[in-house]
Formats: C-alpha cells, sequence, structure tokens
C-alpha cells in the first residue's frame, strides 16, 4: 500500500497524512460525549445537594483531652464481655494477644494485632479485679500487667489486687473508676455502692433486670455526681452520626414506622455459652452469685448461660432489643414509649430455658405519630438490618448508610418526573471511610456497602467501638462531662426494654404515666 | 501485513473501541476521589485470591495499584484509539484484562459479592475482549492507519 511513497519526512501527502491521524476525530467524539456526560452528572448532583441540603463530610474523632492525670481502674466481673471491655482499656489478656500474634504470622491479611498496638494508650493503670471465678480473676490480673500489650512469650507480673468480694473492691483507695461486666442481677446494686463509694462508673447494657431497681439506681448515680457511661458502644458507630443529620435535615420526610431486629442463628448467639470444663463449686464462688437474688443449688449451666434465665437476665430484652433502641434513641431521640405491646415464645432452643428465643415488641409513640417495632429470632440468620419509613423516603442503616426516595413521594414527586431522581437507586448513602458521601450512588456501591464489604475506619484505620465507648467514657471523667450514654439515656433504655419485658411476662399492654414517671 | 480495505477498516474500528472502553473506565476512576479498587481485590475468589488480597491489604501497595490501573487504562485507551505504540499499548491492555478475569473469573461454584452485568460461564466479556486484543495483537493496524506511521516511519519504511 505505502510502497510508493517518498520516505522523507514531511513530505507525505495528504491521504496518508489523513491515515496516520485517523482517530483523532473518535477522541474528537469522545471528549464531546464525556464532556455532556460529566455536564449532565454535575448537574444532577448540584440539583440533589441543593434539594437534599446535606453535609457531605464525614464525621470528625474529637480529640482527646489532656491525659495527663492517671485513672485508676477495677474491674467487677471479668468474663467474655468484661474482658473485652478492659480490652478497650488497654488490658489485653496475653494468651489472646498471642494467638492473634501467631494468627497474623500465618495470615497478613489478619490485621487484629496489629489494629490493638495502634489503639490509643489512655494512660489508665487496673489496679483492682474482682471475679468470682477464679480462672477468670487470674487472666484478668495478667491482663494488668500486661499493659504493652504482649502474649504469652514476654516477661511480665500482674499488677492489679484481686478482691473476693465487689464491696472490697469498692473501699479501695487506689480505684477512682469500675468497671461493671457482671450478669444484669448485679448491675443495678453495684452500681448504687460504687456510687457511693465515689467511683465513677461504666456497666454493661441492660442497665437493669428489675423495675423498681431502675428508680434506685438513677436516684444513687444522680445524687452522687459520679461520671456513668452504660454499654451501649452502638454510639460510637459512625454511619448514625450520619443518618442523624440526615434525618434532622427531613430526608425521609414523615417518619411512621422504625423497624429494628436481631437475627442470630447459633448456640453461641442463643446464650449456650461454652462451660468451661475446669469449672466447679470449687472455684466459683456461687453463693456470691446468686447473692439475695435466687437460692438456686450450684449449677454449672446456670452460671455460664445466666442470660437464659429469669433470675439473672432479661433475656432478649436487655442483651438485644436495648442495642437496637438504644441505636434509634441516639438518632431520634425518641424517650421512652406511650405504651409497648410484646410477643414471643421458646420456640427452637427448648433446652430448659425461661426467656423466650423469638420475641416481637411494638412500641408506640403517639406524640411522635410513629411506632418502633423490634423483632427477632436466635434461630434464623435471615439480615434484616434497621429500617427507618417515611413518607418521602426510607433509610437501610447498619454500618453503612443508605436512603431510598420513595416511588410515591410527595416532596420528590416533581424530581422523579424530571428524571432526576431515579427511584430504583439509592437517593443518598455513606460508607464509612469514604472520604465523601455520594449522592447518587451506583448499584454496585451500594450492594457493596449493604454487604459490609468495607471496613470500618475511624481517622483513617479501623477501631473497635467498644475502645471508643470506654475512651469516651475516661474523657468525660477527665473533662468532668457527660459521656454519650449517661444516666438519663440509661433511664429511658432501662424503662423502655422493662416495659417490654413486663409486657411479655404479664402478657399485656404496658403503659407508661410521663408525669408520675410509672409504668401502668 | 497486508490487508483488503475492509479488513483493515474492521480491524481499525475494533482497535478504537476497545480503546474508547479502556479511556473511558479509566477517565471515569480518574476524575472519583474515592475511587479505589480495594473493594474490587478484596472481592476475589479462586486461587490467585490471596495474592488480589495482599495487594488491598497494604495501603503503600494498594495506592501503586490504584495508579498503575488507573493511568494504564487511559494510556492504552489512548494508545488504542490514536494507534500510537500500538503494541505497547495492546500487550498492557491484555495483561491488564488478564488480571481483571484471574481474579474473579466466572467459575462454577464461585459466587461475587460484586454484581455482574451479564449471565456467564468461564466465558465472561472481558476475556472476550481480551481475546480481541490477541486479534488485534497479530493483525496490526497502527503502522497503517494511525500515528504508529509517523512514530515508526524510518525504521519500517
Amino acid at each position: 500500500m505505502e510502497k510508493d511513497k517518498d520516505p522523507l519526512i514531511g513530505s507525505m501527502d495528504r491521504r496518508n497524512m489523513l491515515k496516520g491521524l485517523a482517530g483523532i476525530p473518535f477522541l474528537g467524539a469522545f471528549a464531546i460525549g464525556w464532556w455532556r456526560k460529566r455536564r449532565k452528572d454535575h448537574y444532577l448532583k448540584n440539583v440533589f445537594l441543593q434539594e437534599l441540603d446535606i453535609d457531605s463530610s464525614a464525621p470528625e474523632i474529637p480529640a482527646s483531652p489532656p491525659k495527663d492525670r492517671v485513672i485508676r481502674l477495677g474491674i467487677i466481673g471479668a468474663g467474655g464481655r468484661g474482658s473485652h471491655l478492659l480490652r478497650g482499656a488497654g488490658f489485653a489478656d496475653p494468651e489472646l494477644i498471642q494467638r492473634w500474634k501467631e494468627a497474623s504470622a500465618l495470615d497478613r491479611g489478619d490485621k487484629r494485632y496489629e489494629d490493638y498496638l495502634a489503639q490509643e494508650d489512655l494512660n489508665v493503670e487496673l489496679n483492682g479485679v474482682c471475679d468470682i471465678y477464679d480462672v477468670r480473676a487470674e487472666k484478668a490480673l495478667w491482663a494488668s500487667g500486661n499493659i504493652k500489650r504482649e502474649g504469652t512469650d514476654a516477661d511480665f507480673l500482674p499488677k492489679a489486687k484481686r478482691y473476693h468480694t465487689y464491696q472490697e473492691l469498692l473501699a479501695a483507695d487506689d480505684i477512682d473508676a469500675v468497671i461493671i461486666g457482671t450478669p444484669d442481677h448485679w448491675h443495678a446494686q453495684m452500681t448504687i455502692d460504687a456510687a457511693k463509694a465515689g467511683k465513677h462508673v461504666y456497666v454493661e447494657k441492660g442497665m437493669t433486670r428489675l423495675l423498681d431497681e431502675t428508680y434506685d439506681m438513677v436516684a444513687a448515680v444522680k445524687e452522687s455526681g459520679i461520671c456513668f457511661q452504660l454499654g451501649h458502644q452502638g454510639r460510637q458507630t459512625e454511619s448514625y452520626i450520619k443518618a442523624k443529620e440526615a434525618i434532622d435535615k427531613g430526608l425521609l420526610g414523615k417518619i411512621n414506622l422504625i423497624e429494628v431486629c436481631t437475627n442470630r442463628n447459633t448456640p453461641n448467639g442463643a446464650w449456650q455459652y461454652k462451660i468451661d470444663e475446669e469449672a466447679g463449686p470449687h472455684n466459683i464462688d456461687w453463693e456470691q452469685f446468686q447473692g439475695p437474688y435466687s437460692d438456686h443449688p450450684f449449677s454449672l449451666e446456670r452460671f455460664f448461660r445466666w442470660r437464659c434465665w429469669w433470675d439473672y437476665g432479661t433475656g432478649l430484652s436487655g442483651d438485644l432489643f436495648t442495642h437496637e433502641y438504644d441505636a434509634i434513641n441516639q438518632i431520634m431521640g425518641l424517650g421512652i414509649p406511650n405504651s409497648v405491646a410484646s410477643s414471643g415464645g421458646i420456640y427452637f432452643f427448648k433446652d430448659g430455658r425461661e426467656v423466650p428465643d423469638v420475641w416481637q415488641v411494638a412500641c408506640e409513640y403517639p406524640d411522635r405519630d410513629l411506632t418502633l417495632l423490634y423483632s427477632a429470632s436466635l434461630a434464623s440468620s435471615r439480615d434484616r438490618g434497621k429500617v427507618i419509613m417515611g413518607h418521602d423516603g426510607h433509610m437501610e442503616l447498619g454500618n453503612s448508610l443508605t436512603v431510598w426516595p420513595d416511588r410515591d413521594s410527595t416532596r420528590f414527586k416533581k424530581m422523579i418526573s424530571q428524571g432526576i431522581i431515579d427511584p430504583q437507586r439509592p437517593l443518598y448513602s455513606y460508607v464509612p471511610g469514604k472520604k465523601n458521601v455520594d449522592a447518587v450512588t451506583s448499584a454496585t456501591e451500594a450492594y457493596f456497602a449493604g454487604r459490609g464489604l468495607l471496613y470500618t475506619y475511624r481517622g483513617g484505620r479501623r477501631v473497635d467501638t467498644t475502645h471508643l465507648h470506654v475512651k469516651e467514657w475516661f474523657d468525660a471523667i477527665r473533662t468532668g462531662t457527660q459521656p454519650s450514654c449517661n444516666i438519663d439515656q440509661g433511664f429511658e433504655e432501662a424503662i423502655t426494654a422493662q416495659m417490654a419485658l413486663i409486657g411479655y411476662r404479664q402478657n399485656r399492654v404496658v403503659f407508661w404515666d410521663a408525669e408520675k414517671q410509672k409504668i401502668v | 501485513m497486508r490487508y483488503s480495505k475492509w479488513q483493515l477498516r474492521a480491524l481499525v474500528i475494533l482497535r478504537v473501541f476497545i480503546g474508547w472502553h479502556f479511556l473511558y473506565e479509566g477517565m471515569v476512576k480518574l476524575i472519583d476521589p474515592d475511587w479505589s479498587s480495594i473493594g474490587y481485590l478484596l472481592d476475589s475468589q479462586w486461587i490467585f485470591a490471596g495474592f488480589f488480597h495482599s495487594l488491598a491489604a497494604n495501603p503503600g501497595v494498594l495506592s501503586v495499584v490504584d495508579f498503575l490501573n488507573v493511568w494504564g487504562l487511559v494510556l492504552i485507551g489512548l494508545g488504542l484509539i490514536l494507534g500510537s505504540f500500538t503494541r505497547i499499548a495492546t500487550l498492557g491492555g491484555i495483561i491488564l484484562l488478564a488480571f481483571y478475569y484471574l481474579s474473579h473469573p466466572p467459575f462454577l461454584n464461585l459466587e461475587y459479592a460484586l454484581p455482574g452485568e451479564g449471565a456467564y460461564l468461564i466465558i465472561n466479556k472481558t476475556l472476550i475482549e481480551l481475546i480481541a486484543l490477541w486479534v488485534l495483537l497479530l493483525f496490526p493496524t497502527g503502522k497503517q492507519i494511525g500515528l504508529d506511521m509517523f512514530i515508526f516511519r524510518r525504521k519500517n519504511v
């Protein structure tokens, strides 16, 4: 084809020149297409953001106050949850760290050890340990000396003193604050005694087991002026902060129904926790475990799986309903419902337990014109998430957040008809760890977020919400402020959980008399 | 290589269209400040999954992968459309597509979180695009229709 051409540069004929530059028009067409698409996207996004009026930045982590003052900590109840809280405060069981270290050596993708080492040092000393089970007390003692977060191969000694009763621990001079991680039946009395002793308290949820003790606990905390934090670490979840912003801006329109759920499908998830082989009456102080609350003969099952009996806990109500309720309460400030109806039964785990494994709660808020519906199964792992439903859209909430426009929305009617809003696509989504909030998110991204495939970050790294919640309590102690899940929030949680529980156990609708602050 | 007029046209159109696809994929990622291959890499399955997961695990490596991917797509796209350094662009395209395919092969028993846009068994569009580039590698057109005419003029005439 080109044999007859002159080889000199610059003397190419016009026809050949065109052949050489044949790609340019395609590039031009590409550029025009690109520009037009960008202009359209830009327009849609601007119209959107203007209409939605949303701050697209990610939440910041508040800076820590000066930590020059050491906080001297004690722990009462260092079992599964208690040891997690200790870890969040900086005291990890060396055996666990050893396992994490070995796991990360085998699999570089296993970041648990690395993330734990990166956890902020809170300048805390663990001076006292009280657990009525020797094995767990021993573990917590070792953790108290493990300030460098090492495994079993390191050389260090326990630091804390072991106390055999919690009263002795509360009397100690070298303790400013206590974490209470015992079963629920002890929460109220221990908090009351700690408050009287002037010790700050972090207590696990559910806050109380009985209605009456709730009032005594709140009064004791308020009179003493201690810094109190209830253990709903969901308060630290990044997406809830963005959810609150979106809801406060009225993105969903008039919210009328909120659906929250628990789904689990394992023996462990249904509180059939492992019973230690080494455990027995010789290393468990059964009398102290029961206290004045019950007089059952020694039972390993009741000790390790206490959540299954009314003597020690409140079943789904205190353990899991409270987390869901508190998530919504922090976002929407619902407070105590006007009425609660609940129902359920022991439908799957017929292992001698007293508490239901399938359970529903309907909380009515006529002042807010909405219902909060909780539904739980411990024998199906279908993931239903939290859904907040409004007239203009609904929000799916987990670690990520997605808002879907409603096809019959009044507010968005015009934008839907103009094609600016597509009811098939999310209106707004927020994925933790991403720099910005997306308007007009791609379906792929929403799908990803929903599956939780993206890590949860704070300040660019993965963090444990339990650590953040414990840290917030320490910060509040140092600055003399109130943490996010203070006693007022705790009161609303406890009363709501009690209403649900009483409704189930007495098979009736339970009402709240806001004036008298009483359940009727 | 000598082609008939219609053979040459068909090959050039194929080349330009694949280039267009590469360029657009690259540009979309380039202008999205939040774009990262992390999700895609983490979703990888099959025997090379460990390798792709390890790329995602290290933020330093990930940023290099993201950079190479985005600029690779853009430059390959430009190369194929304009017919400049066509052979290198074609080879680069084959390598990129091989990575995409091997990280997410549509085999039986492999499930992905990311939804696919079609239904595939073993052969998917990535693999077909890869084979199309192979064809273009064997039937080059850059020096007949494209800037390679000027770039490689002396050597080849």
